[in-house]
C-alpha cells in the first residue's frame, strides 16, 4: 500500500509543478538558511581542533576598571593575568598570550602582512594544533626569550613556497625568528588559536607589557572539569579584588574586576553587549532560538496554508475516492505520504544547497582559513521540524475532509 | 438486492428544512434495470446517494446485498462502497491529476491487488467501453462522451453487483447518450449487474424494466 501512496504522490506532484515548486522552494529555502547559519554559529562556538578542550576552559577575555571619572573596558593586561591566574584550585594548566597583532615582513622587496601572537609555552598544551612539520616552542624557549616561531601553512607558503620551513628563519616586525614548527591554518573567528605567526612572549621588543593591568592579553584556564568552574571564578575574582588599585597607575579607579568566562559567555557578552556580571549563555541561545523560530514561522505558515488550500481544492477527489472505497485512514495516509515526500525532497535539496553554499564560502575564502561543512545535527533537527509541520499540516485538513460524507466532498464543500 | 424501508432524508440549513425524501419503500431485485424519473429537485440524486452510501438517510433503513448499512463503522462502509457499488455521476468526477488508466484503477487501489492485476483489469474495463486506445490521456484531453465512458469503466472495473448512475447521459448529446445506454444495457444483460439509473430522458427510461417516479421526495405511481 505504501508503494501505491508513494507512486500516487509522485504522479500528483508531477502534475502540479507550480505547487510542487513553491512547496519545495519554501521547505528548501528555510532548511538551507537554517542549516547554513547553524553551521556558521557552530563553527564559531563549538569545541573543535585546536580548541578541543573548550568545554572545560575558562578565559579571562575582559577587564573593567571603574571610577567616578574613569572607565576602562578592555582585554586584560599581562600583569593582571600573571598575578591572578597561576595556581588556581581545580586547574590543570593555564596559558597567557597576546592578541593577534598586525605585523609586516619584507621578502625580496615584497611585503607580507601577517597576524602575530606572542604566547607562553603552555599555549601549545592547552590547544591542540595540527603540526604539519616540526614542533612547538617550549616554556624554556619563552623563559630564555629564544627567537623561535611557529608559523601556519599560509605563512610557510608565503615565505618558502612549497618547501619545508623548520630550521629556516623568517623576519617579522623587524625581528628574526627560527621556525620550529608549522601548523594547519586556523580560521580568524576562532579568537584564541588564530594567528599566522606565534612567538614567545619574552621576545617582545620591550618590557612595558609586564607592568600593565589592561590591554593586549588573554588568559585561558584549563580546569580539571567543569565542576571546578565556580571555585576557579571565586578565587580568581578574590585575587583581582586584592590588587592594590594604586598600582594601576590610573588615578580615580575605585573598582577593578575581571571574571573568568566560558567562550560562549564571552561571545554572548560581545554579541548582546551585556555587562560581564549579567552575561548568561542562555540569553544567547534564546536569541538564536528566537531568530530561528521567527525565521521558520513564515515559511511554515505559508506551507500549512498551501497544504490546506491544496487539500480543499481536492475535495472532489476525496469525494471520488470515498465513493469508490477509500476509508478515512487510507485518505489521511495518502495525503500525509504526499507531504512527507515533499518535505524529504525539500530536505534533500536544502542539504545539497547548504553543502554547496558552505563549500563556496570555504573556496572563496570569505573567512580566511575557514573550513565550513554543514551541521548535521541542526539539519536533522530542522528536517524533523519540517516533517512535523508537513505531517501536521497534511493530517489536519485531510482528516477533516475525510470525515465529510462523500456527497458533501463531491460537491466541493469547504470545511 | 436493494431494499429501502420508510426512508426519509431531511436537509437542515440555518432556517429551512427541506424534505428531500419521505416514506420511500423500494425493493430492487438482483439483475434488475430500474430507472428513476421526476422533476428537478424531486429527490432523485438523494435517493441514489442514500442507496450508494454516499449519504445517510435521516430515518428508515437501507439494506444493500443483505447488509444493513446504518451504523456501520467507516471501514465497513468503505468496504461495501468498494465491493458492492459502482457510481456514475452526471459530471463524471474524474480526477484531473490522474490519467485515464489511473482513474479507472482507483476502486482497485483499495483492494489488495498487485499492480499488474490492477492494470489488466483496468484495461479490460476500458476495452469494454471502447477506450483502450486512450489510456495515457488525461481527462482534460477527452470529449464529454469519452470522459463518461472512462467513468463507466471506473464504476465497473471492480465488478460491483450494483451500478448507480445519476443522469449518466445528462451532459451528452443524444447520440452519445444512446451509446452509453447501450453499454449499460450490455452490462445488465451479460453480467446481470443490478442498475439504478436517474434520467430525464423518457426514451431511455422506457428501455428499462421498471420506472420509479418521484415527486417532491415521494414515490408516485
Ligand atoms: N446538501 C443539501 N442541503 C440542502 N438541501 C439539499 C441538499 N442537497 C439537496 N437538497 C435539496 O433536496 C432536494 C432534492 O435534491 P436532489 O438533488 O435529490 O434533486 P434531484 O431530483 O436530483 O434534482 P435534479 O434533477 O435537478 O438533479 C432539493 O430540494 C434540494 O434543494
Ligand atoms: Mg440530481
Amino acid at each position: 500500500m505504501l508503494r501505491n501512496y508513494i507512486k500516487m504522490s509522485l504522479k500528483v506532484l508531477r502534475r502540479r509543478p507550480f505547487f510542487t515548486f513553491i512547496s519545495l522552494f519554501a521547505i528548501g529555502f528555510t532548511l538551507t538558511a537554517l542549516t547554513t547559519s547553524a553551521a556558521l554559529i557552530d563553527h564559531t562556538l563549538a569545541p573543535m581542533p585546536p580548541e578541543t578542550m573548550l568545554d572545560r576552559t575558562l578565559g579571562i577575555y575582559h577587564m573593567t576598571a571603574k571610577g567616578e571619572t574613569v572607565q576602562v573596558n578592555s582585554n586584560p593586561g599581562y600583569k593582571l593575568l600573571d598575578r591572578c591566574i597561576h595556581d588556581l584550585p581545580g586547574t590543570e594548566m593555564v596559558t597567557v598570550f597576546s592578541s593577534a597583532g598586525s605585523v609586516n615582513s619584507y621578502l625580496a622587496g615584497r611585503k607580507i602582512e601577517s597576524h602575530m601572537k606572542r604566547t607562553d609555552g603552555a599555549y601549545w598544551k592547552v590547544m591542540h594544533f595540527d603540526f604539519l612539520e616540526g614542533h612547538p616552542y617550549t616554556e624554556d624557549d619563552d623563559r630564555n626569550a629564544n627567537f623561535v616561531a611557529v608559523i601556519n601553512e599560509r605563512t610557510r607558503r608565503e615565505f618558502f613556497g612549497n618547501t619545508n620551513a623548520v630550521g629556516k628563519t623568517i623576519e617579522a616586525d623587524g625581528q628574526r625568528f627560527r621556525v620550529t614548527g608549522v601548523v594547519a591554518d586556523v580560521p580568524i573567528y576562532r579568537n584564541n588559536p588564530f594567528a599566522d605567526i606565534w612567538v614567545p612572549i619574552r621576545t617582545a621588543k620591550n618590557d612595558h607589557y609586564r607592568s600593565e593591568y589592561s590591554g593586549g592579553f588573554t588568559g585561558l584556564i584549563l580546569a580539571r572539569s567543569r565542576a571546578a568552574f565556580p571555585e576557579i571564578r571565586r578565587e580568581f575574582q578574590a585575587r583581582v579584588s586584592q590588587i592594590d588599585l594604586a598600582d594601576l597607575e590610573l588615578p580615580g579607579v575605585q573598582v577593578l574586576s575581571a571574571r573568568p568566562e566560558t567562550y560562549t559567555e564571552a561571545a554572548s557578552r560581545e554579541i548582546l553587549g551585556t555587562p560581564v556580571e549579567k552575561t548568561r549563555t542562555a540569553y544567547l541561545y534564546a536569541c538564536f532560538a528566537g531568530l530561528m523560530v521567527l525565521f521558520m514561522l513564515l515559511p511554515t505558515i505559508s506551507l500549512i496554508n498551501i497544504n490546506v488550500s491544496r487539500i480543499l481544492e481536492r475535495a472532489s477527489e476525496i469525494g471520488v475516492r470515498k465513493a469508490f472505497g477509500a476509508s478515512k485512514f487510507t485518505l489521511v495516509a495518502q495525503f500525509v505520504t504526499e507531504n512527507v515526500i515533499l518535505t524529504l525532497l525539500g530536505g534533500t535539496i536544502a542539504f545539497i544547497a547548504s553543502w554547496g553554499i558552505l563549500a563556496g564560502f570555504t573556496w572563496l575564502g570569505v573567512v580566511p582559513y575557514a573550513q565550513f561543512s554543514p551541521n548535521l545535527r541542526i539539519f536533522a533537527v530542522a528536517l524533523a521540524i519540517a516533517l512535523f509541520f508537513g505531517v501536521f499540516s497534511g493530517v489536519y485538513p485531510a482528516w477533516k475532509m475525510s470525515r465529510l460524507h462523500p456527497v458533501d466532498a463531491l460537491r466541493g464543500t469547504t470545511l | 438486492m436493494i431494499s429501502l424501508k420508510e426512508v426519509e432524508k431531511v436537509y437542515r440549513t440555518e432556517e429551512i428544512e427541506t424534505l428531500a425524501l419521505s416514506g420511500i419503500n423500494l425493493e430492487i431485485d438482483e439483475g434488475e434495470f430500474v430507472s428513476v424519473m421526476g422533476p428537478s429537485g424531486s429527490g432523485k440524486s438523494t435517493l441514489l446517494n442514500v442507496i450508494g452510501l454516499l449519504d445517510e438517510p435521516s430515518k428508515g433503513s437501507v439494506l444493500l446485498a443483505g447488509e444493513t448499512i446504518q451504523g456501520l463503522p467507516d471501514r465497513d462502509q468503505a468496504r461495501i462502497r468498494n465491493q458492492q457499488v459502482g457510481f456514475i455521476f452526471q459530471t463524471f468526477h474524474l480526477i484531473s491529476d490522474l490519467n485515464v488508466i489511473d482513474n479507472v484503477e482507483i476502486p482497485l487501489l483499495y483492494r489488495h491487488l498487485a499492480s499488474f492485476e490492477r492494470r489488466s483489469l483496468a484495461l479490460r474495463a476500458l476495452e469494454r467501453v471502447g477506450l483502450a486506445s486512450r489510456v495515457r490521456h488525461f481527462p482534460s484531453q477527452l470529449s464529454g462522451g469519452q470522459q463518461q465512458r472512462v467513468a463507466i469503466a471506473r464504476a465497473i472495473v471492480g465488478q460491483p453487483r450494483v451500478l448507480l448512475a445519476d443522469e449518466p447521459t445528462g451532459n451528452l448529446d443524444s447520440q452519445m447518450g444512446e451509446e452509453i445506454m447501450k453499454i449499460l444495457m450490455g452490462l445488465n444483460e451479460d453480467e446481470k449487474t443490478t442498475i439504478v439509473m436517474v434520467t430525464h430522458d423518457a426514451r431511455l427510461a422506457e428501455k428499462t424494466e421498471r420506472i420509479v417516479r418521484l415527486f417532491d421526495g415521494r414515490q408516485v405511481n
